[in-house]
């Protein structure tokens, strides 16, 4: 027998090294196809709160998806690969690209903040991978990754709400009110605060035109420590109401001064800062009776497509887990695994980017958000999801988040009435 | 006219919230030359042992200073002992590295104990309270906050020239090895000097956690202003370090008058045009 060469034995050990690589990556040899979804969400870093119940939601989730989904009349497996994003946008392209290139994912998802779908968005949409995403309004999302409503995205989806429904709801809540219209504003100079303060599309053109009188001093930094000036202008103008869309740390700033300074306007309806209870009970009494814009709440009349659980049962299986309150987010994380189930079902070709796409873009359903269906969205690529506003109010111990407002979504029931501050 | 007046008394006040923040780094600085890169972090650490204080024991976050004030000054000192007297050496890179990395560290570690919610010390009273100076009106606790940060520089000003460890500090500061010839042990001189600055640290993050809420990732934004002050002020000089902090105030309220987006830019203008016109601050440190 002749003996090995050096060149053969290499040829023959790549070939037994390769082989297995090259056997696993048709799906169709497999044993149990399986569909990877990836997510990023901000585990760590400023944005934690919006991802506090990922865990929770992702448990429930396996467990639900342990016996497969059926597409074709064939039963697929379905794995979540949950990557952090660390709050930070470059990170998110990161892990983003590395789910797509080294976990080959199938689909990849996203949530919370523009900082976390945008990168993402934007690598899927460069790879041709198809990604859904939610929980930034849909401004940011759309425009801030260069959107063009004429012709909008091949593969990258998005559903939420989107500024013109905030002012909806924070004009009705303050024409309610009954206080006089005058109107102090507090933007920061990020991206959330240039939109909403937008002389053109934000919130100065729909208060005048609503007979509101909006006193905006101009754009202050993130993390500013002195609002004084900004007090004693809106101090000076007789502003009644308080609005603006800022970040925990700044409103508890503000907060803090408007007291010691003597100005207590008698409504305050703030964007962001005012979204989970744990920001309410850290500013103690004074943040009873602040106002905020309210995406989800366990008194949404919805149940989930995937598992039947109410919006109430959902958040009260959370606090019964993890002892800790329901946050707004909590719903839009199982929605978007409620539309990924709904999409890997009804895809014509599983193995077909372009495909899942068009499954996306065909979504029909009613999640426990409300209805996701990107057919009749603003601009292409986005579905709304309802939204209503209200007002921290005490319960017992602790405080809650009431529904006062449900004018621009009737199908959510009211749960009691405005109370002026001070 | 009044409107100006309240701005800058609005920014003097602000000022001594920033020269808390700097005397422990410009005490660090002038003692072993270390930039402290997780000062801002110690600062929200010093606000969340202020909050587990607090809770634990139903106590006025002032109270809760005479526990939290020795736990960070344990840390500090177990800290430059333990860890950074390792990385001081005539290159500042491994510290400032180190330093770096620490701050990511207790960034974390504040996030896994205390999830990323905002919280907030209450005061009480105080939290709202507010005089009325001529037309001025001025809150209790900024009020109270400037008070602390005079009595504190002048604290560390009577430490620092009027005692043996002062002495100590002075000596391994002008120059280590023969202050060690002189029998300093400058290890433990430098964890002493670590510690009063992380004691002055937990005043700063008692009063940042009242005044405003904080979490685990604010601590990074207030390192600036801290270094600013130091620099506006002159290194090593405690008294300008004062004099730092309440000029990049009133340069903030100042600029946040005319437009409130000139409020940070205008505080950082005060600082670039101070080390164009004398790099070695105000009032560099005296000859002594």
């Amino acid at each position: 027998m002749k003996n090995t060469s050096r060149r053969q034995f290499m040829g023959a050990l790549a070939a037994g090294v390769a082989a297995p690589a090259i056997l696993r990556s048709t799906r169709a040899y497999a044993q149990s196809p399986t569909i990877r979804v990836g997510f990023v969400t901000p585990s760590t870093g400023p944005l934690a709160g919006f991802a506090e119940a990922d865990d929770y939601i992702l448990e429930g989730l396996r467990a639900h998806f342990a016996g497969g989904v059926t597409n074709n009349g064939k039963s697929y497996n379905i794995e979540i690969i949950k990557k952090d994003s660390q709050s930070n946008p470059n990170r998110a392209a990161e892990v983003a690209a590395e789910l797509i290139l080294s976990d080959e994912v199938d689909i990849i998802t996203a949530a919370a903040t523009p900082d976390t779908t945008n990168p993402v968005a934007d690598q899927a949409e460069i790879n041709e991978i198809p990604c859904i995403t939610t929980d930034a309004p849909w401004q940011p999302y759309f425009f801030g990754r260069g959107g063009n409503p004429a012709e909008g995205f091949a593969y990258t989806y998005h559903f939420f709400w989107g500024l013109e429904d905030v002012i909806a709801n924070f004009t009705g809540l303050w024409n309610g009110s009954g206080v006089a219209k005058k109107v102090g504003g507090l933007f920061p100079n990020d991206a959330d605060g240039n939109a909403w303060g937008d002389a053109k599309l934000g919130l100065p053109p729909a208060l005048a035109a609503q007979g509101f009188e909006l006193t905006d001093p101009g754009r202050y930094q993130p993390l500013s420590d002195d609002f004084s000036n900004y007090i004693s202008a809106f101090k000076d103008a007789g502003c009644e109401i308080v609005t603006g869309v800022m970040i925990p740390p700044d409103f508890g700033t503000f907060w803090a001064q408007a007291a010691q300074q003597g100005f207590n306007p008698k409504v305050a309806t703030i964007g962001k800062a005012l979204l989970f209870p744990s920001a309410i009970e850290a500013l103690g009494d004074r943040g009873i009776g602040l106002t905020s814009e309210i995406w989800w709440s366990p008194n949404h009349p919805f149940s989930s497509s995937l598992t039947g659980t109410s919006a109430g049962d959902l958040a009260g299986g959370y606090s019964t887990a993890t002892g800790r309150p329901w946050t707004q987010p909590i719903g839009f994380k199982h929605a978007l695994f409620e539309v990924v189930a709904d999409v890997i079902a009804r895809a014509e070709d599983l193995d077909d980017a372009d495909a899942i796409a068009a499954a996306i873009g065909g979504t029909n359903i009613s999640t426990i958000v409300g209805g996701v269906n990107w057919s009749n969205g603003p601009v292409p690529n986005v579905s709304k999801t309802p939204l209503v506003s209200g007002q921290w109010q005490k319960a017992g111990d602790g405080v809650e988040l009431v529904i006062t407002n449900n004018a621009h979504a009737p199908e959510i029931p009211v749960g009691g009435e405005l109370q002026l501050l001070g | 006219m009044i409107e100006w007046s309240g701005a800058i008394v609005q920014g003097v006040l602000l000022g001594g919230l920033y020269a808390l923040f700097a005397a422990g780094l410009s005490l660090i600085f002038g003692v072993m030359r270390l930039v402290n890169i997780a000062h801002g972090d110690l600062i929200i650490l010093a606000a969340y042992l202020g909050l587990s204080t607090t809770v634990m024991l139903g106590v006025h976050p002032f109270v809760a200073l005479l526990i939290v004030m020795p736990v960070m000054a344990g840390i500090g000192y177990v800290l430059q002992r333990g860890v950074l007297n390792r990385t001081l050496g005539p290159d500042i890179l491994p510290p400032l590295l180190v330093t770096f990395g620490l701050s990511v560290i207790i960034q974390n570690a504040l996030l896994e104990t205390y999830t990323a919610d905002p919280r907030k010390l209450s005061g009480g009273a105080i939290d709202t309270a507010s005089l009325d100076l001529g037309g001025i009106t001025v809150g209790v606790l900024p009020l109270v906050t400037f008070g602390i940060a005079v009595a504190v520089i002048a604290g560390l000003q009577f430490v620092f020239y009027r005692t043996a460890l002062g002495r100590g500090f002075r000596a391994v500061s002008d120059n280590q090895d023969i202050a060690q010839l002189m029998g300093l042990n400058k290890a433990h001189v430098f964890g002493v000097a670590m510690a009063l600055a992380l004691a002055v640290v937990a005043i700063a993050g008692v009063l940042l956690g009242m005044r405003t809420s904080f979490d685990p990732a604010i601590g990074g934004g207030r390192l600036i202003f801290g270094f600013e002050a130091v620099i506006i002020g002159g290194l090593g000089n405690l008294w300008g370090t004062l004099a730092g902090g309440v000029i990049l105030g009133v340069a903030q309220t100042i600029g946040a008058k005319i437009d409130p987006g000139f409020q940070i830019l205008a505080g950082h203008i005060a600082f670039l045009v101070v080390l164009a016109v004398r790099p070695n601050g105000l009032f560099p440190r005296v000859a002594h």
